[in-house]
């Protein structure tokens, strides 16, 4: 059965038909065709996929298209604003927080909304919220740092 | 560490370059296979088998094709009309691409739907009705290879046992000769489980056949694209698919860690598809498919016996394996060492007698035998002596870090010919071990431990002191399939002074584009940001052998650096035309010749590339670029010691890694950041399959942990604030004297952390555990010995 819904992606408003069953994953990569977030498990364990809906992390592989009906869905490519990165984009590279990159976007987004909810967030709290995105090749410790780095360029602070 | 030769701007070796590949990844701009979109293109999906071992009696695809979309079922028959339905394994083992008779494990593949749409081609996969009659299933390796155990391979004819191969090295009669007279034998058996690199992109193919070009070209998760390529043609020559006209694109690879060098049915069913139909078919597993039926790690029995004298001198070592290959062996092997490099099971002690043998055995599993961050059983091996050497300290009542250290290969001894026959090239053990006992504070850990154990709190301290064997290899002993194992660099320098390098080999995450721009700029003087770096595509790359066994920069990295000296020493030529002197009178500078003792008249790197193209002296062959393939003198050997130290909770059996020290030897650094992240990320590495992560089996062959539900990958919480250090004894037979590091941690971490737990209960009487050292296992124990909350 085809839905029509209507989603606002990185603030442009979108309007898509869609099936009932296809899930919101598949609608951003397949047919919006930002092909940055990225799928990695069926179980919502590692995160890859990772999206705002609303302003809260989603893992978008198991939530379904027509539940964003109505809402705003934020995705790595819209992070960078007016050609500038986000502080959390800018210290993920000048930490090495990234290897091949795969989870990079939905340890991203998940990064992005912890800073916003908590502006100096610590080491802990940062293991706590990234505990639901899976890395196989950081080690997790160089995220921690660049998520430090972020919050203090995010209050003013000079590295 | 020495400073960097070159400044910021040219940022040769030993700068922290931010990395070149960084900008696509943080924005979301990666080119990962499924990204690939193309025109027309088609989907597949897999149907796999529920059972172990079971007779394909029927397969009924006719709901399924009525399926609007669904435009056709491939199986086994199908595939053996073009005799494609069994192919080679990187073992010259043979392979199942779709059966035509029975399955020989759970989730294999047994036809595969393709459809108009993703989800088209699921549903037809559910509605493909497979009539099969279950046959016995052999699981336990131990049963397999023993007398009158049931055949499996029927396949091969005259096969009368299960042994994939026996394999073994060092004098046995001399050792076991040593062992009777040392004075004390530790004795262990040592299992290192199944466990699976579950990088976080799954694999995946867009297989894409023209027929109006009968070209192929596959974009594949693949971290050895030219021998894929020369496979395919291997396999495929016979219905026209000849070598120049397959390509295969490497693109952007979501982790690796070995995973994605064994060619999975899935990429064949794939590549049939498309050369049937004529269309481009996209194949990408899910995680299920991926953790049940891709290739796996380690899963070796070993029985390990290690003899020393009463005041700790260590004399004689054998180890006897039983290894589980699954149903082939699709072990990614040099040919000529099936159970890898697992002679380097000797480590970084001084031992005269040694010995080592390793049964390959059949289960009813999937193929086994990844080098899993590992060059090639080194993981293993490493477990193995490391294990062993602290069940000796126990027994011996001595400080494993004191034993460690009077046992090691003294530092004037190399080049170091081990027992097993390989020479080690460079070595600082001591020197490692202290530095890791000083950053740990190893006696006030010691004197905490004291305190607590009186208290009755459980804190372990586990040392592991390794020496890694990577880069393979020399041709005079390594090749896969007959291809000898040198690796690749073609370098060209542009008009403006700009260059383009490619390489056979492929990143899935190490950094390539930045690291081997970094070689070129300390060879050439030119800036690495002007130095862009290509790999993964057969049709424009040198040929190599791929990205695996930390083998990059031994090889690759050796070949960069020789091709840009060739490249200088034609721009010394240019430059002397230039200054109308002999090449003689000049000197270097990174990125510029000039007049001995004059140094104003000089000519850059850049006029000098710029001449190549419209000033070139006469005669000279116009241009400015060289291709190199390195065949390495010898391996190389980085190690390191690693300090870990836990705590246990009495009342959950968890494992806290509190503190992991990590000094690591790599010889000479290219870029100190990313070989600290390579670490790091071993370290995780290491953590997982120490604490958490198996693929077990029960005994109908159903297997557990095949999803990340039951498999169970570190997070953020479970990894401690690596605390990382090095030395620097650099390769002497290496160009600029690296030796590799992707895999040292993955090697390393795990047997600190089971020797720290084992410290942990050491004075309850506890002289070893097997990995992974789960909560349950943990708490068993402590309930055993009375101690448990």
């Amino acid at each position: 059965m085809k839905h029509r819904i209507n989603v606002t992606v990185n603030g442009a408003a979108q309007e898509a038909e869609v099936d009932s069953r296809l899930l919101l994953v598949h609608f951003i990569r397949e047919q919006l065709r930002l092909t940055g977030t990225h799928i990695g498990c069926d179980t919502s364990h590692c995160g890859v996929c990772t999206v705002l809906l609303d302003g809260q992390p989603v893992k978008s592989c198991t939530v379904l298209a027509v539940q964003a009906d109505g809402c705003k869905v934020s995705t790595v490519e819209g992070l960078e604003t007016g050609g500038k990165l986000h502080p959390i984009q800018e210290a993920f590279t000048e930490k090495h927080a990234l290897q091949c990159g795969y989870c990079t976007p939905g340890m991203l987004m998940t990064c992005s909304a912890l800073l916003e909810r908590n502006k100096s967030p610590s080491e802990q709290e940062i293991r706590q919220a990234i505990s639901g995105n899976l890395c196989r090749c950081t080690g997790y410790l160089n995220i921690v740092k660049a998520v430090e780095y972020a919050a203090h360029k995010m209050a003013g602070g000079v590295s | 560490m020495t400073a960097p030769r070159t400044d910021a701007k040219i940022c040769g070796m030993g700068h922290s370059m931010k990395r070149k590949e960084d900008p696509r990844f943080i924005r979301g701009k990666g080119n990962y296979v499924d990204d690939v979109k193309l025109p027309g293109m088609l989907y597949m999906d897999i149907v796999r088998s529920p059972y172990a071992h079971a007779k394909i009696k029927k397969i009924d695809t006719s709901k399924a094709l009525k399926i609007p979309g669904v435009l056709a079922v491939i199986d086994g028959p199908t595939l053996e009309k073009y005799k494609l339905h069994w192919m080679p394994t990187i073992s010259a083992d043979t392979q199942m691409v779709l059966p035509t008779d029975e399955v020989m494990y759970q989730a294999q593949e047994v036809c595969a739907v393709i459809a108009t749409e993703r989800y088209i081609a699921a549903d037809g996969a559910d509605a493909v009705e497979v009539d099969y009659e279950p046959l016995p299933v052999t699981v336990d390796p131990l049963k397999s290879i023993a007398p009158g155990a049931p055949v499996l391979r029927k396949d091969k004819k005259d096969k009368k046992d299960n042994l994939a191969f026996h394999w073994e090295a060092g004098d046995k009669a001399d050792t076991e000769r040593a062992l009777a007279a040392a004075d004390v034998v530790a004795e262990q058996y040592v299992y290192v489980p199944r466990i699976h690199v579950a990088s976080m992109e799954t694999c995946g193919c867009v297989a894409d056949f023209n027929p109006a070009e009968g070209k192929l070209t596959v974009y594949m998760t693949t971290q050895a694209p030219h021998a894929v390529r020369t496979v395919f043609a291997l396999v495929a020559g016979h219905v026209g698919l000849s070598e120049e006209r397959i390509r295969i694109i490497s693109p952007d690879i979501g982790g690796g860690f070995g995973g994605k060098v064994p060619v999975y049915p899935g990429y064949v069913i794939a590549v049939a598809a498309s050369v049937v139909i004529g269309k481009p078919v996209k194949w990408i597993e899910d995680r299920m498919e991926n953790l049940q039926a891709d290739s796996f790690a380690r899963d070796y029995h070993m029985k390990v016996r290690l003899g020393a004298r009463k005041d700790g001198t260590m004399t004689a070592l054998s180890i006897k394996t039983i290894a589980d290959h699954g149903y082939t062996n699709a072990s990614a092997n040099p040919m000529k060492y099936p159970a890898g490099l697992f002679s380097i099971c000797t480590g970084s002690y001084d031992l005269k007698h040694a010995f080592c043998e390793v049964d390959a055995v059949y289960t009813h599993k999937p193929p086994g035998g990844v080098a899993y961050r590992c060059s090639f059983r080194v993981t293993e091996a490493v477990h193995a002596i490391e294990r062993v050497v602290d069940v000796l300290a126990q027994k011996l009542k001595m400080d494993p870090a004191e034993l460690r250290m009077k046992n090691f290969i003294a530092p004037e001894r190399f080049p170091y010919k081990s027992v097993l026959g390989w020479e080690y090239d460079s070595g600082n053990y001591p020197a490692a071990l202290k530095k890791a006992m000083d950053i740990a504070g190893y006696d006030a850990l010691r004197k905490e431990q004291a305190e607590k154990r009186k208290k009755g709190e459980l804190m372990g301290i586990g040392i592991c002191s390794f020496t890694e064997i990577v880069g393979a290899g020399p041709s005079k002993d390594f090749d896969i399939l007959g291809i000898k194992m040198f690796d690749s660099a073609e370098i060209r320098v542009h008009p403006t002074g700009k260059a383009i390098a490619r390489f056979g080999t492929k990143s899935q995450g190490q950094g390539h584009e930045t690291t081997y721009a970094q070689i070129v700029a300390e060879e050439l003087g030119i800036p690495a940001s002007d130095v862009q770096v290509e790999e993964g595509d057969t049709d424009t790359a040198p040929y190599g052998l791929g990205t695996y066994a930390s083998r990059s920069t031994p090889t690759s990295g050796a070949a960069a650096s020789l091709a840009a000296r060739k490249i200088r020493n034609k721009a010394k030529a240019i430059a002397a035309h230039l200054l109308e002197c002999a090449e003689a009178d000049l000197d270097w500078v990174p990125g510029k010749f000039f007049i001995k003792g004059v140094p104003d008249k000089a000519k850059t790197i850049q006029e000098c590339a710029f001449a190549a193209y419209t000033n070139m002296p006469q005669g000279m062959e116009p241009g400015l670029e060289a291709t190199h393939y390195y065949d390495p003198p010898n391996l190389t050997f980085p190690f390191g010691s690693y300090i870990c130290v836990v705590d246990l909770d009495r009342g959950t059996g968890e494992v806290k890694v509190r503190r992991f020290v990590a000094v690591d030897d790599c010889g000479n650094i290219i870029n100190p950041m990313i070989v600290d992240g390579q670490i790091h990320g071993g370290l995780a590495q290491g953590v997982g399959p120490a604490l958490y992560e198996e693929i077990s089996y029960d005994e109908d062959g159903n297997i557990s942990g095949g999803s990340f539900l039951d498999y169970y990958v570190p997070t953020a919480l479970e990894c401690p604030k690596w605390e990382t250090d090095k030395t620097i004894t650099p390769s002497p037979h290496h160009p600029f004297g690296a030796k590799g590091v992707g895999e040292s941690a993955t090697v390393g971490a795990p047997p600190a952390i089971a020797n720290a737990v084992v410290d942990a209960l050491s004075h309850l009487g506890v002289t070893h555990v097997d990995i992974p050292v789960t909560p349950e296992k943990v708490w068993q124990l402590l309930k055993a010995k009375g101690v448990a909350e």
